[in-house]
This record gives structure tokens, sequence and C-alpha cells, in this order.
């Protein structure tokens, strides 16, 4: 269709036809100011905020339900406009309590801001102004009706889009009001949106109500921590005599993959880094108990039995277990660390997803991998497995909203009726543990229709689906870790006959796509290149690696048992609960292991390193599509250290030359800080300058993006762009150089985190919040929660 | 029941088969009963919504639109079903025309939904009856059950291949939803809360299909146009303005009631001729001509007739034919009071400028007219009305601002009188008059 041709206070603009007014006014920087219009929810035309003078029509009209038409002429800012404006805050002012100096939304509230534009600050009214008290609704949700504009963005957000529908309008006129599903307190997904998107402060949040004030705060935009989507999540960050505390989370960046949206764990389960039990110091296990220590004991402890052990027993008698939760470059470093430091292949990490596999079956094919925006986007999905509104909520909320605002067409195979089956144009109930059968069928074997047929799913009906799908070019093809080894191979096969097709493999940790993009496999380098043939790496590093495979996770334990492996170097993960292993098993291992808290696994380590959480550093993080994006660091605690800062002061108290380990420029020798002292002011300011215009400064060995440089060098799909990477926008990398591995991809090492929306792993244990949702004694039990909506 | 009262100038259309027993279907049918819907079918759609726009027929609930012209707009391939509603949330303070149609003669409406429904191409009707009017309801069911056991309506109606089917369908008590859209949002059983036009009814209406919906009396009036019609009906009436309507006349005149008299009728005879005019002898001070939301007309302002135009130019408007008259015993300031209470608590709460507004007018005038109102208040009535006017999501918003702009233009001297903790004078030389 062509543009249509509108003028807007003089200003001749063309827009796409079916724009709205007020969208069309947005896109040459005219404000047309509104409280119930938000983009992509349903249009409500309620708080006549937005009424603009449009020539030919004697009522003013309302700038966000109107559509432009050819030849239309507005004034947005005629008397008449203006006086409508001003009486409709009067209005909405004359029962707002006023309490702005103690409100949490003081100072970024909408009601304010428009007030302050548009002016209405003196009432006229002098009646006494309708009153209702405070409730709280649930742990983390707090609503103070009389502050309410009824907006009805909460009821939108709720409904259209996180598909909960917990929250709805009671009563009428003045008396009206916002109301949760249970009437006076809520069961929902607690994802705090409808805190979020509040024009004022009517909705509170539990975590955050009376804490600070928000220009108290320091803004940081950083990448969550929890689940595998990668949510940009802002830290609303206070000083503390520790250093600094996070005292918010929410998503004021909406610039970020995932919008609008946010989940409880990224909006409140940043407590943990606040939590009681976390370590303050290095620990050294002396006549069997944990004593402090300093750090220097700490790491001149670990260096001296590192190497006996090394120079005894040689580096396959040291095993490294690596995290799903630090950065990409720690990874990095770490396996890097294991291979040409320590000298040894037994590495590996808490594999949640058969990436290995997924890469294997990829290999050659270009751009087959999908962003999370491309999930937002795509005219069609297929999800197999895995059950996103649990364990992936970013992922659901764009499949959601792609079928809600775009009507894409979503096909659903799982063995549960997930809640996701509520978008789909099919859904496809097949037997718990044939999903490999269900990707050997599509792809074409005919013969698998019977272990997944039964009931309404006939043989004909599956037969049907897969020549649908064939029919949808363009397909995002989503799985969980049902999917392992060749099935995923199949699967691979059968998106190759669909033009455009890409694919998602769900894993289920922060940085878990990372860690195994880093390469923490003892068989694979960073970029799945198997460890044979890492020609590039070897250059690269300048110093003889082991060629051969080394020991897994299990592996290593077994071997420890047995006394083959002496030594275990373990970096924020906890095998002995995720595994369930015989603690007894480690008794004879020099254990060392870099922890927030006093796991399972850290309880066994003769050394403990108090190590700073992703919120506390800087560095990247691939999120299960491979979208990287750059954590920001909120601040520094004084108890804590980095796992990037730790391993190489490990690293030089082994002896080693740490310009090997981290390609950091400028200085001869390793520069441990001691060049950013007050009297190399110059310097200073020059990098005050580079960290100013987001130029990476690399000045020391302990700057993760001097890591970042060899990674986007060497690991094959992570050559993205640093600039938009820089400015904090999510950049899609690709799998290039996958080898299927017959090692890598042993499914009984994956293990899917089977988390749900108020669980994460052992990290989920220490958040007040999410726990104080779980124990809610209002709140039903899980296994009858009424998440299941019956539609 | 309503006692049913007369006058020689009636003109008896809608009303012809009142207090007849007309209710009761064999009667219904020897009062020419259900000749408008065969008619209807033989003759096709488009000539029946000719006869419409020939009759002039404008809308009774109060808008006026014609509504030939408003069945026209209803495509004529549609993928959706289509749907025809008859509103009768009849609620508009001083209004009770729909109440009388729905007693004495049901059929009628039935009727006029169905001629409706061809004029369309419909195969559903929905009667929408206001909650409180249970005992019409019960009136109602008994109506569609007799109609549907002789085969008119159902499958192949008076055996002519066509569908239709009717059901009727209580309100839960709320003025909103006499405005169309919030009527079909409370069909489809959600809160009863306005819908954004554009899109207009005629082409999404109800779930969604092209829907006609229209007031009991227009629906009542069908029929006889059918019968009698365009022209016929037209001339009864003045020109743009056809037909005759029932005007609720109540209030301070001697004889109140509903009278069925020709469009255009002057107002000040309605009052002292058909009204038998002004009760114990006391003087006529305003008059509001069409349902308590439209401006109210003052004593010398009445010598108008009685039409859609007319009345416009006189600054007010016909509205739903609720004439309120009010003798020199009233005090405006206490009627605008009571008329804002109404409103108050009949917003639906939806937009800003009607909820606020109407919610503080009410908390204003109430203070103001016992006693405790201060200067700027009058100008603050006045200034809270103007800002709802033509501001508001739906008409609501207008009908609490309206009659109150006036009563603040033309009152003004009264609401002086209240002021400085003088309680309301009226009522303190009411008090006088009592004998101690």
């Amino acid at each position: 269709m062509p543009d249509v041709n509108i003028t807007v206070d003089g200003k001749k603009l063309a827009v796409p036809a079916g724009t709205l007014l007020i969208e069309a006014c947005k896109s040459v920087g005219i404000e047309v100011p509104s409280f119930c219009y938000y983009p992509g929810l349903s249009l409500q035309g309620a708080c006549r905020m937005c009424l603009v003078k449009i020539e030919k029509m004697p009522k003013l009209q309302t700038a966000c339900t109107t559509v432009v038409t050819e030849g239309m002429v507005v004034s947005t800012e005629i008397d008449e406009v203006r006086q409508a404006r001003k009486a409709m805050l009067e209005l909405l002012l004359a029962n707002h309590p006023l309490d702005c100096p103690v409100c949490d939304a003081g100072g970024e509230c909408e009601l304010q801001d428009m007030t302050f534009s548009y002016g209405a600050a003196e009432s006229k009214l002098i009646d006494i102004k309708n009153h209702k008290d405070e409730q709280q609704w649930s742990p983390v949700v707090y609503f103070d009706r009389p502050r309410c504009i009824m907006c009805y963005r909460c009821v939108r957000i709720c409904g259209e889009g996180m598909d909960v529908w917990a929250l709805g309008t009671a009563n009428r006129g003045s008396a009206q009001l916002i109301m949760p599903n249970h009437s006076d307190y809520l069961e929902c997904e607690e994802c705090g949106m409808c805190i979020d998107i509040c024009p004022v402060g009517a909705l509170t949040s539990g975590a955050y109500r009376y804490k600070t004030r928000p220009w108290e705060m320091k803004h940081v935009g950083t990448v969550c921590t929890h689940c595998a989507d990668g949510c940009k999540t802002t830290l609303g960050v206070r000083r503390s005599p520790t250093g600094m505390q996070i005292v918010r989370g929410d998503n004021r960046d909406k610039s970020g993959i995932n919008g609008d949206f946010l989940c409880i764990k990224g909006r409140y389960a940043f407590d943990f880094a606040s939590h009681d039990h976390r370590i303050q110091q290095p620990l050294i296990r002396r006549e069997g108990r944990h004593v402090p220590a300093s750090y220097d004991q700490a790491y001149e402890h670990i260096a001296l039995r590192l190497k006996e052990i090394r120079e005894q027993h040689g580096g396959h008698a040291i095993g490294v277990i690596g995290s799903t939760r630090t950065s990409n470059e720690e990874s990095y470093l770490l396996q890097k660390f294991a291979r040409l430091l320590l000298g040894t292949n037994n590495i590996d990490h808490h594999r949640t997803a058969d990436f290995p596999s997924f890469a294997g079956a990829l290999a050659r094919k270009k751009d087959a991998t999908a962003s999370m925006r491309d999930v937002f986007n795509a005219p069609a999905i297929l999800l197999i497995g895995n059950d996103p509104t649990e364990q992936h909520p970013l992922l659901a909320w764009q499949i959601r909203n792609n079928v809600r605002l775009h009507r894409a067409r979503l096909y659903v195979v799982n063995s549960s009726p997930i809640k996701l089956r509520r978008q789909a144009a099919s859904f496809t109930q097949i037997p718990a543990g044939s999903e490999p059968q269900l990707a050997a069928f599509l792809a074409g074997d005919d013969s698998a229709a019977n272990a997944l047929a039964s009931g309404e799913i006939t043989r004909e009906a599956l037969a049907a689906l897969r020549d649908k799908l064939r029919g949808e070019p363009n397909l995002i093809i989503i799985f969980g870790s049902e999917l392992r080894g060749s099935s995923i191979d199949s699967l691979v096969r059968f998106g190759a006959a669909i033009s455009g097709a890409k694919f998602v493999c769900l894993g289920d940790y922060a940085n878990s796509r990372g860690a195994a993009d880093m390469g923490l496999y003892p068989d694979l380098l960073p970029g799945y290149v198997p460890v044979g043939s890492g020609a590039r790496f070897h250059e690269e590093w300048g110093a003889p690696v082991p060629t051969e495979p080394g020991m897994n996770l299990l592996q290593m334990v077994d071997a420890a048992k047995a006394g083959r492996l002496k030594a275990l170097y373990i970096v924020g993960a906890n095998p002995v609960a995720r595994y369930n292993l015989d603690p007894f098993a480690l008794s004879k291992t020099f254990i060392v292991a870099h922890d927030m808290f006093l796991t399972e696994t850290a309880l066994l380590a003769e050394v403990i390193l108090p190590a700073a959480n992703a919120y506390e550093k800087s560095g990247t993080f691939t999120n299960t599509c491979g979208d990287l994006q750059l954590l920001k660091k909120a601040g520094d605690i004084t108890t804590v250290k980095s796992d990037f800062e730790m391993l190489l002061r490990v690293a030089d108290r082994l002896g080693f030359d740490l310009r090997q380990l981290v390609p950091f420029r400028q200085a001869e020798r390793a520069d441990l800080g001691q060049s950013r002292g007050a009297q190399s002011g110059e310097a200073d300011r020059h990098a005050i300058w580079l960290e100013a215009h987001g130029l990476e400064p690399k000045l020391s060995p302990f700057d993760p993006i001097a890591m970042l440089d060899e990674i986007q060098r060497l690991v094959p799909g992570y050559d993205v762009s640093r600039v938009e990477l820089l400015a904090g926008n999510d950049q899609h990398t690709s799998i290039e150089a996958g080898v299927a591995s017959s090692i890598a991809s042993q499914p009984e090492l994956i293990l899917p985190a089977n988390d749900t929306l108020f669980t994460s792993g052992t990290l989920g244990r220490y958040s007040r919040t999410l726990n104080s949702v779980i124990e809610n004694p209002r709140r039903a039990p899980a296994d009858k929660a009424d998440r299941e909506v019956v539609v | 029941m309503a006692d049913l009262v007369s006058h020689p100038d009636e003109v008896k259309v809608v009303s012809r088969r009142f207090g007849q027993g007309a209710a009761n279907l064999d009667r219904y049918l020897e009062l020419d009963g259900y000749k408008a819907v065969q008619k209807a079918l033989s003759i096709g759609p488009d000539a029946v919504i000719n006869e419409m726009k020939a009759s002039n027929l404008r809308g009774r609930g109060g808008a006026g639109f014609p509504t030939g012209m408003k069945w026209s707009f209803v495509p004529k391939q549609a993928p959706k079903p289509k749907y025809v509603l008859c509103n009768g949330d009849e609620s508009e303070p001083g209004t009770c025309k729909d109440r009388l149609i729905l007693e004495h003669d049901p059929h009628s409406v039935i009727e006029g939904v169905v001629v409706a429904g061809i004029a369309v191409g419909s195969h559903t009707g929905y009667i929408y009856i206001r909650g409180e009017y249970r005992y019409l309801s019960e009136i109602m069911q008994k109506a569609l059950a007799d109609a549907y056991a002789r085969g008119f309506l159902g499958k192949n109606i008076f055996g002519s291949g066509y569908d239709f089917d009717v059901y009727w369908h209580g309100g839960a008590g709320a003025y909103e939803v006499g405005e169309e859209s919030a009527l079909m949002e409370s069909l489809e059983g959600k809160r009863g809360v306005p819908r954004i036009r554009p899109p207009f009814p005629a082409v999404v209406g109800l779930w969604g299909g092209p829907t006609v919906i229209n007031n009991v009396e227009t629906l009542a009036s069908v029929p006889h146009i059918m019968l009698g019609g365009g022209e016929w009906y037209a001339s009864l009436g003045t020109p743009k303005n056809g037909g005759t309507r029932l005007f609720c006349l109540s209030g301070h005149v001697a004889k109140p009631g509903v009278y069925e008299l020709p469009l255009g009728y002057n107002l000040k005879k309605m009052i002292f001729e058909v009204g038998g005019g002004i009760r114990d002898g006391n003087k006529l001070k305003a008059v509001t001509p069409g349902g308590s939301s439209t401006p109210v007309l003052k004593a010398d302002e009445c010598d108008v007739g009685m039409d859609f135009d007319q009345l416009m130019k006189a600054g007010s408007m016909l509205g739903s034919g609720g004439v309120v008259v009010l003798d020199d015993t009233t005090c405006m300031v206490k009627y605008l009071q009571r008329i804002m209470m109404f409103y108050q608590h009949e917003s639906c709460g939806w937009c800003i400028p009607c909820r606020e507004g109407t919610d503080w007018l009410k908390k204003t005038l109430n203070r103001f007219h016992a006693g405790g109102g201060v200067e700027k208040d009058i100008g603050n009535i006045q200034y809270l009305a103007e800002n709802m006017l033509g501001r508001t999501f739906c008409p609501l918003g207008d009908a609490a601002a309206m009659p109150a702009i006036s009563i603040v233009k033309k009152y003004r001297n009264e609401f002086e009188d209240h002021l400085n903790g003088r309680p309301c004078p009226l009522e303190a030389k009411a008090l006088e008059a009592v004998p101690a």
C-alpha cells in the first residue's frame, strides 16, 4: 500500500497506511502524551490525554485510536488541545494522593512528567479525595489504589502479553479499581511486568519499595544471570560499605532482546548477591576445618599444590570443571588455563543441551541459527519438547507475542500439555521420551510413527503435520534437551529441506551456550574445534597443548575415586549436587573451588575463593540462541574477585607469563594494576576517556575485553561487530565449524536443569525473593497451581 | 404495570395496540400482527430498506440517526454472521416508553427485529432488556415462545425458506449498557464498557459480525412502516423527522404519562394542553425535553416544535423523549445534584473525564447544596462539565455535562443564592410553610 500523506503541526509527512496517528506524530518527533496507549497492547482510548485537533472534525480526537487518512491535517499544540490535556491532568490529580515525596515512582513517574510538561499543578477542587488502603497482593506486588490512574496497562500486559490474565477491573465509576484474580491477593507468574509498566506508583515492588529514590541509584544495563535467554536487565545500584548494593532490577532500558519483558528472576532474583551466606574471604581447609585466609595465602597454597601435582603426576592428573554462569572470557580463559598451563584436556561443565551435536549437524550451513529477535518475527515456529513458559520465559514471550501481534503459526509437539499450546495452531501430544522418534519421522522415517501415534494422534495426523511444516518457509525450529545426538541430525536434515529454516537449541543456564562455545569440553576447543585439529589455537597460544581428548566430568569423578585424578579445579559449579555425586569419591582429591556460597561442592574444597557473580563483573554472555551480549559491571564488592582475576593470579603464582594467557597490549611485563595508580595520571585519563567513549582500554590483563579480542579472532562465528556489542546491542553469533564428536555428545552427561519460573539451580536457593514466592502460604502447592488455566 | 393515558391530539401508531391485550399472540394477529414480516419477505431486503429510508424514521434511542441509512451500512456479504440487536436497556431518567411497548406490544418488537434481519440478511436477533425490567423479560420470553410455537421464528419462517432466531437477554443494571457498543460487550458476557469506534457496529459489531442495533421504539415502529408505507409514516411528522414518537411527560404536570404525538408537536402545547398544565397552579420554571441528559429549556424557551432539528436549534436535544417539567418550587441546584448523583453512579469508570468529572461534580454539588458552597464552586462546576463535554470515550460524559452546563448558565442566580453558608432558599421557604 502506498504511504499516506498527512500534516501535523504544519509538518508534512508520509507514513505507511494503517499507522496510528500517535505513532505518526512520534515518527517526526512530535510528542502526543498518553497513559493508556502502549505499543503492542490493545487500544483503550481511556485516558483521553492524546486528544488532538483534526481538521473537519468537530470534537477533539484521540490520536491513539485514529488511523491516519490521506490529507489529514492535525494540530497537537493549539490552545484547545493544550487546555484539554491540562484539564485531563487536573481530573487525574484531583483524586491522586500527591504523596510523591514517599512514592517509589517519584522521579520516574509519567504523571509527574506530564504535569511538569503540560501543567496542572494547582487544583481548583476542595472536596475530600477518595481513599482506599494499600494492599499486598503477593510477596512481590503491592497495590496502592489511590495512586492508580486506570490506564489498564497492567491488565493488558498480564493478559495479552503474559497470557496469565490475573488482573482485571472491578466496580464501576469512581469506585472502579484494578483487582487481582483472588480479589485480595494475586496468584500468577510473579513476573512483575505490571509494576514495570505502571506509569505511576500504584503497583510497587515488594523487593524495592521504600528502599531508595531513583535518582540515588546508578542504572546499569546488563544481562540477567539466571536462565539461558539473556534478557537485558537494568540494575539499580547504590553505594554500600562493602562497595555496592543492587537494590532493584527492572527493564527500564527496553532496547534489549527482551523489549518489555522480564520475568521474576530477572527482576527480583539479583538478591542472592547480598545473601548473608556469601563467602567473604578465601578459606583454606586446615585440620578438617575451613579457616579464613588472605588472597595471597590462598593463591600461594593453590599454586604450590598444583605445581606439585603437575610435576609428580602430569597434567592428566588434574581436572577442571567450568561454569554455566561465568562469562565467555572466563570460560575461554579457564580452558586455556587448563590446556596451556596445567597441560590437561580434562575439562568439562554441567551440560544442559547437546550443543556439540547441534554444531556438528549445522556444519557448513550458513545462517542456520535463529536469534531471540528472529523468534518474535518468524512466520512460523515449531517447538519440540521443553516448557518455555517455565524454563525459557523470554522465549515463551517472544513466541506468544509473535502469534498475537504477527499471527505467526505455532506448532507444538510435547509430551505434556504445556501452556504454549494455547497459542498453538496445532498441538501434538506424543508419549514421553518419544521425541527422538518424532525427529526421525520428520526426517522421513515413516516407521518411527509407530512410537508416536496414539489416540487422536494418528499416523495420518502426524503425516499431515509433517506436510504442513514442509510448506512453512522460514520456519524456526526450537527444540529442548529431549533431542540429542543423531536426533538433532535428523531434525536438521528435515529443516534443510525447508527454505530459510533456522534452529534454536535450548540450554538452561545464563551462559550454558557460552560454556559450550568456549570449549569447556574434554575433546573440543572453543568453537567446537576438535582438540586434535586446533592448529590455529596452537599457533596463537605459541605452546604445545595436549591433543588427546581428556576425561569428561563423570570420568574425572571415577578417576578421582580410583586415585588417578589428584586435583580438581572447579569454577562456579556444583556437580556434587547436580549429578548427585558421592562426596567421598572426591575425598582424596585436592579441590579448588571458586564460588559465592559454601555449596555441596565447595564444602569439599581445600581452598575456596570467594567469587564475584555476573552482576559484579564485565564480559560477555551468549544466550541459548547464540546472541552475544555485553555484561556490564554494576560495581565492585570489596570482599570478592572475578573468576577472571583469580585465575590469572593463580597463573601468575604458577610462574606463567600472563601475556600468553591474555593478549593485553601495553607494558612489557605483567601489569597487575601497579601502573593504574595515582602516578600514572596520563594513562588513567586516557583510560577514562576510552571508557567514556565505549572503547576498551585493555591496559591490564584483568580487562576481559582483551580476552574477547582473542575470542573474536579465533572462535568461529564470534566475529561480530564490536561497536554494536559495546553499545549494549545483542549480536548474533553463528555456529560454523562444528564437527560431530563421539565423546562430546554422551547423552548421559546432559542433565537438564528443569528449573521452574521460581527456581534457578543452586543460585536460586540463595534468592530470598524466589523463596518467598515459593513459600507463600497463600499460593497453591506447586502441583495444584492453576498456572494451567483452563480455556 | 403502568396506567395508560390518552389525549385527542395523539396519533396512535406505535401505541396503537396498547391496552388491547396484544401481548397475547392471537390478539396480536387480529390486530394485523406479523403481516409486516410477511410483506418484508415478499418485497425483499432492498425494498424494505427503501421503505425505511422513505419513512424518515430516526432512531428513538436518543441520537436520532436515520434508521434506513443505518441498515444500509451493513455489508451485503460478510464472512461472519450478521446480527440484529434490540436495545431495551431503557435507563435514561425521565424515559419510560420502551417499557410500555414491551409490556403491551412485545410482538411488534419481535416483528421489527425480524424485518430488520430480513433487510440486512441476518438470521439472528437479540432483544436486550434492562435488568430492572424483570417482569418485561417474562412477557418477552412468553412472546418469543409463542412465536416459535407458530413457526414465526426459527427455521423456514412463514414457509419462506428464511431462518431467523430471536433471543432475549437480561441486563445486569447498568445505564452505560444503553450505549450500543457497551451493550454488545455486555451481551458477549463481558463488563459493560463501550468499545472504540470506528469500526462501527454495522461493520464490526456483536462477536465481530456486522450488526444492526436499534432502540425498542424504533423497531416497534418498523412493522407499521412496512404496512402503512414509508411515505405515509413520513407525512405524520415534520421534514426529515418522520412519524410520531412516544413522549414521556413527567414532573410537575397535572396529567403525566406517555403520549404518542407527531414529531414537531409544540412543547408548550404538550405541557399545557396534553399534560393538563402545571400542578397546583404553580408556574413553569424549566423543561428537560429529552431525558435528563439534554440541556434544560427555560420557561420562555418552550415554544418550540419537538423534533430533532428544531430542538437542536433551540440549544437542546430531542433525546429519548423524556420530557421532565419543573415548576417554580424546584431548586435547580438540587435538580442538578440529583441528576449528577445518577451519572456519577452510572459512570462505567472507563475514561478519566467521565469517571473523575462526574465524581467531582457530585461531591461539589452535594456540599454546595447543603450550604457549604464557596464562590469558585460555580465556576468549577462549569469548568468540570465543559471539560467532559466532547472529550469522553462515549456519550455518557456528554450526558452528564450538558445539563450541568445549561443549568449553571441559565440559573446562575440560584447558585449564587446558595452561597455563603446559606442553605437552599427554596427549601427554607418550604420549611416556613410547614405549620408549627
